[in-house]
């Protein structure tokens, strides 16, 4: 591609045209990444007109413009949020100095592995859930699956430009193998366990978005505190992204739940086996199905006592989420934090150095917000007249990682005995038969203002439509397989 | 810093162990494939104070790795490949245990390192000597003292799966040296470049895949998926290589029972080597008794009887002593060798070692537990004088004591006489770390003096020993008394940094080797190094590991 095809193409405020490095860098990289896409990409939907939104500026108007594009001719573009005057380090030894506008050389290796692992959570996600599109419930959530899909490849480059322009042959070695890698490949994992799970029905798809991409969000907003300015800016463009995954994630679980209460209401019962028989996914499954997806995503935030979080926030490249604003020691060098643990069947609490409590302070923010989500979810059974409640497990139920892993805690997070753990994990993770049947209601619905007998439709369409509107237009040559028959609802 | 690791109220190191009795190995041997597999039990360090998380290990854990390196080449004759690898997921070996050496003296620090440098000699020795080899199959994480563990073996095998890493990141990190021979083994050994040696040194995270084999880090990068099946297949390729010196399969093994010593304030007894402390003195008295009867009639017989073979045991005395010295006695500077017994009967012992080295592969495995003894000894950072008097058995292996010692005192006294041998062995059976024999290094610049002395035959009368240059001093009955004690009452007043530095430049005379180096270069850095307040201070490298601070240096070069 030549160079001037390679700006105009890719709509950018980081002055493309005249970046030589960033040319050459891309001029290999893009080619590369498009391969990735065609065969990593969403499955079977390549060819397809949806309607999407696309970043073409950082202004007002510039970040949500909408049009009906295929996919792989979606405008990947590279954007950081508007540079503030005056922006210091906001946290850490070097607390008010200017920010820096290049990677100091003491801290390289340390910002690259950061802006790696969360550059390859990116395209990991969308391996993850690349088969989705062939059992979407409706035309809209299949348009906010694409979404989702090529906006968190729009966060790959957002990390890879980073990578480009800072961090010299290395960071281009690192942005090749962000597109070598793969979602559970053994051979090649993603960095992180969660990404390398498959993500194969669409309430994992609700799950997912809710709670992994919300640890997403939860790093992103700790880096957009980074005293490294470019990452700082980067992040902060990538969170009005971030925030449709969310959208997507809790309103995708809600309209299940809704669907569900009314099964049960039209059907008088609380039996899941009876709310099954009519093909709605029955309150357990959901809260089954909650537990593994918050369990596996708090995984993220890593150690609750990191040497690793005390060095980042030390360094000033990654801060607490709105440092600024919520505390008044960025320093934090003398003050403690009390972290419970776990001795015998005793809670005790424990002070340990508050820098090196940074995950865990970043988790107390995260499991904090997913306590308003499943509040909202349950207004939604409370609106629908039902008493049941779904809850969010405690944090220290069903970790692989951390001081809780290794010995097994209930889900109101009291330690029990691994013969409890045995009698009653299928109660609260699900169990083969769980995912089986799941699966089996997954069956394509793609008609114009149809959906799936599963899910209930959403309240509004995107950007003005209607719910029922062509929010993809297949190719002509695949349309016919792709419209399923099956019995399903108009919305 | 505190010392809880070397506190004298701690209980003393004891160095003996067996399979049996492994916390943190899985040594398994099956056919002529044997697996040396790592479990670092976490809570099972030798101190308290801290956890040997991810395969992290102490002394505790090196000396089981000792005790198993020895009993493959004693128990295992059939064994033709060690397979090094790690029984925890995704980890390998993370290196020495941070908070083990950020709570640990000085004096410790250094002794562990010497120690763990020797156990990774041993492991290159038992390589070239025997035949086995040895594969390090890294199906995880490997840092630091892991990957230097990977860097003894004779080949490297690196899973790849995108993200497992070989790295030293003991500079970036912590402020210190990969100092278990890392750097050495780097440049040295697999030839790496220095300048990509000096760019993977530097980097915290180390190098992965292609590029760890391209920079001849690992020999090879394997596919996760294929990583066992691998290994295995590499594994079975030396299975039906021939045995080195007859080792084989069909012969009983030779088990190393307990040695059974006895333990106390006042020293350690053995059957043929004791330690006698003199507390106030801070000297000690190290003996070691001749055989009492005469060698066996032939290996097979010294293989029968090897629990009670006075040329094992005797080693393996001598061995264990030396590490009690080194670890529970550190206020012991001055060490006076001793022998006692028949040099008549050693004579005769060294014949049979000699007759037999070549060709049978059991006796070849004493001769080399000598060498290993004796290089500790040297290795051994307290001062020693032999003291040669009547009654003594300072002939051919034994007389190597003497020649390890920093100075040698023969008594002259015609009412009592009293002499020393040489035997065919010193000639070079016994080589110094330096690569040479103890004789070659002493008159290095003498080679006439070395063959007049080595043409010497027969028991040796103290004035011929002095003419020789095989002893220092040669006193009479009448002055004896005096300048022995005076010697040692000097000796024990002068400054233990300093003796420690002027014996270790004046006991390794002569060429450089990939041991010297380790020793004398890299583990004398290191030693500076853990003494400057960029690693140990309080706002050291080393001591804010872990710690919410980050490390202010003192940015001047020396």
């Amino acid at each position: 591609m030549a160079k001037v095809d390679l700006a105009a193409r890719i709509p950018n405020n980081v002055d493309l045209s005249s970046d030589r490095r960033l040319q050459r860098a891309l001029e290999d990289w893009q080619p590369r990444f498009f391969d990735w896409w065609m065969e990593m990409g969403p499955e079977g939907f390549q060819a397809d007109q949806v309607y999407l939104r696309t970043a073409i500026d950082v202004g007002r108007d510039g970040w949500a413009h909408f049009d009906h594009v295929r996919m792989p001719e979606y405008r990947w573009g590279i954007f950081l949020a508007p540079a503030e005057e005056g922006r210091v380090i906001p946290c850490g030894d070097h607390f008010g100095q200017p920010a820096w506008q290049k990677v100091p050389g003491e801290y390289r290796n340390m910002l690259r592995r950061i802006i790696v692992t969360q550059a390859d959570t990116e395209p990991a996600s969308v391996e993850q859930q690349r088969l989705l599109g062939q059992t979407a419930p409706s035309l809209y959530d299949l348009r906010n699956l694409f979404q989702v899909n090529v906006e968190e490849g729009r966060h790959l480059w957002a990390m890879v430009y980073l990578l480009h322009t800072y961090f010299g042959r290395d960071g281009r070695e690192e942005a090749e193998d962000l597109l070598r890698r793969r979602s559970g490949n053994p051979d090649s994992p993603r960095i992180l366990g969660t990404f390398n799970e498959p993500v194969e029905d669409w309430l994992s798809f609700f799950m997912f978005t809710t709670f992994t991409d919300r640890d997403g969000k939860f790093q992103l907003l700790a880096l957009a505190e980074s005293g490294f300015d470019p990452l700082s800016r980067t992040t902060r463009f990538m969170l009005t992204e971030e925030a449709h995954h969310m959208f997507v994630g809790e309103t995708g679980v809600g309209r299940v739940i809704e669907r569900t209460a009314d099964l049960m209401n039209e059907l008088k019962t609380e039996d899941p086996d009876a709310i099954r028989a009519h093909g709605g996914i029955d309150l357990p499954t959901i809260q089954r199905y909650l537990n593994r997806w918050f369990s596996s995503s708090i995984n993220l935030f890593g150690g609750e006592q990191s040497s690793n979080a005390a060095h980042y926030f030390a360094a000033g490249l990654k801060g607490r989420y709105k440092e600024l604003e919520r505390f008044e020691d960025h320093v934090a060098l003398d003050a403690a934090y009390e972290l419970p643990t776990v001795v015998g069947d005793e809670v005790r609490r424990e002070q340990i150095p508050l820098r090196n409590a940074m995950n865990e302070i970043l988790r107390d923010d995260y499991v904090g917000d997913c306590e308003f989500v499943v509040d909202r979810w349950n207004r939604t059974l409370e609106k629908a007249g039902r008493p049941e409640r779904l809850t969010l497990p405690h944090r220290r139920f069903n970790r692989d990682m951390g001081i809780y892993s290794g010995r097994p805690f209930d889900p109101e997070g009291r330690p029990i005995a691994p013969e409890v753990w045995e009698a009653q994990r299928d109660r609260w993770l699900p169990t083969r038969a769980d995912v089986d049947f799941v699966r089996s209601l997954m069956q394509p619905e793609l008609r114009v203002g149809r959906i799936a007998g599963w899910i209930a439709p959403p309240r509004k369409g995107i950007n003005g439509n209607d719910f029922a509107w062509e929010y993809v237009r297949f190719d002509k040559s695949s349309a016919g397989v792709k419209l399923g028959a099956e019995p399903s609802r108009t919305g | 810093m505190s010392a809880t690791a070397t506190s004298p109220s701690l209980a003393p190191i004891r160095f003996e162990t067996d399979p049996g009795r492994y916390k943190h190995w899985v040594f398994e041997v099956a056919g002529p494939i044997a697996r040396l597999g790592m479990c670092v039990q976490e809570g099972e360090g030798l101190r308290d104070g801290y956890q040997l998380k991810l395969n992290s290990y102490d002394l505790g854990v090196d000396i089981e790795l000792a005790d198993a390196i020895r009993r493959l080449r004693f128990e295992h004759p059939g064994v033709r490949v060690l397979v090094l690898d790690s029984r925890i997921p995704r980890v390998f070996c993370a290196g020495a245990n941070i908070h083990m050496l950020g709570s640990s003296s000085h004096a410790f620090k250094v002794n562990f390192c010497k120690f763990t440098n020797e156990t990774r000699l041993y492991l290159e020795d038992m390589a070239r000597e025997t035949g086995i080899h040895t594969l390090a199959a890294l199906g995880g994480t490997c840092a630091g003292g892991g990957y230097e563990l990977a860097l003894a073996c004779d080949e490297i095998l690196l899973q790849d799966d995108g993200n497992t890493a070989v790295s030293l990141p003991e500079v970036p990190l912590l402020g210190v040296l990969p100092g278990t021979g890392g750097l050495t083994r780097l440049v040295d050994k697999r030839k790496v470049r220095r300048d990509l040696a000096d760019v993977f040194s530097t980097v915290a995270e180390g190098v992965k895949g292609r590029r760890a084999q391209e920079w001849n880090l690992v020999d090879q990068v394997i596919p996760s998926s294929r990583f066992q099946q691998a290994v295995e297949e590499r594994a079975r390729a030396f299975a039906e290589v021939t045995g080195v010196r007859g080792r084989d399969a069909q012969d009983a093994p030779v088990v190393l029972e307990g040695l059974g010593g006895a333990y106390d304030d006042g020293g350690v007894r053995h059957r043929f080597v004791t330690l006698e402390v003199d507390a106030p003195a801070r000297t000690a008295t190290l003996v070691v008794r001749g055989p009492q009867g005469p060698p066996p009639p032939d290996p097979a017989a010294a293989r029968a009887g090897a629990q009670d073979l006075w040329l094992l045991r005797a080693a393996r005395e001598l061995d264990d002593v030396l590490l009690d010295l080194r670890f529970n006695r550190p206020e012991i500077g001055t060490v006076l060798l001793r022998t006692e017994g028949d040099a008549a009967l050693v004579g005769a012992h060294d014949r049979f070692l000699e007759a037999h080295q070549e060709d049978d592969w059991f006796v070849f495995e004493v001769a080399m537990a000598w060498k290993r003894v004796l290089k500790r000894l040297d290795l051994t950072a307290r001062s020693m004088f032999a003291l040669i008097e009547p009654g003594s058995c300072f002939a051919g292996t034994l007389f190597e004591l003497a020649l390890a010692a920093d100075r040698s005192y023969m008594l002259d006294d015609p009412e009592r006489p009293c002499t020393v041998a040489l035997a065919g062995l010193n000639r070079g059976t016994y080589p110094m770390s330096n690569g040479l024999s103890r004789l070659q290094t002493r008159f290095l610049g003498d080679p006439e003096r070395l063959e007049a002395a080595l043409g010497l035959s027969g028991p040796i009368a103290p004035a011929e020993a002095l003419e020789a240059g095989l002893v220092t001093l040669a006193p009479d009955d009448i002055d004896w008394e005096d300048e022995v004690r005076l010697a040692i009452e000097e000796r024990a007043s002068l400054s233990p940094d300093a003796l420690t530095g002027m014996e270790a430049n004046l006991r390794f005379a002569g060429p450089e080797t990939l041991e010297t180096k380790i020793f004398g270069r890299l583990s004398a850095w290191q030693n500076w190094i853990f003494q400057r307040p960029n690693a140990v201070g309080e706002q050291g490298a080393l001591t804010l590991y872990g710690r919410p601070e980050r490390p202010v240096f003192d940015w001047r070069r020396t």
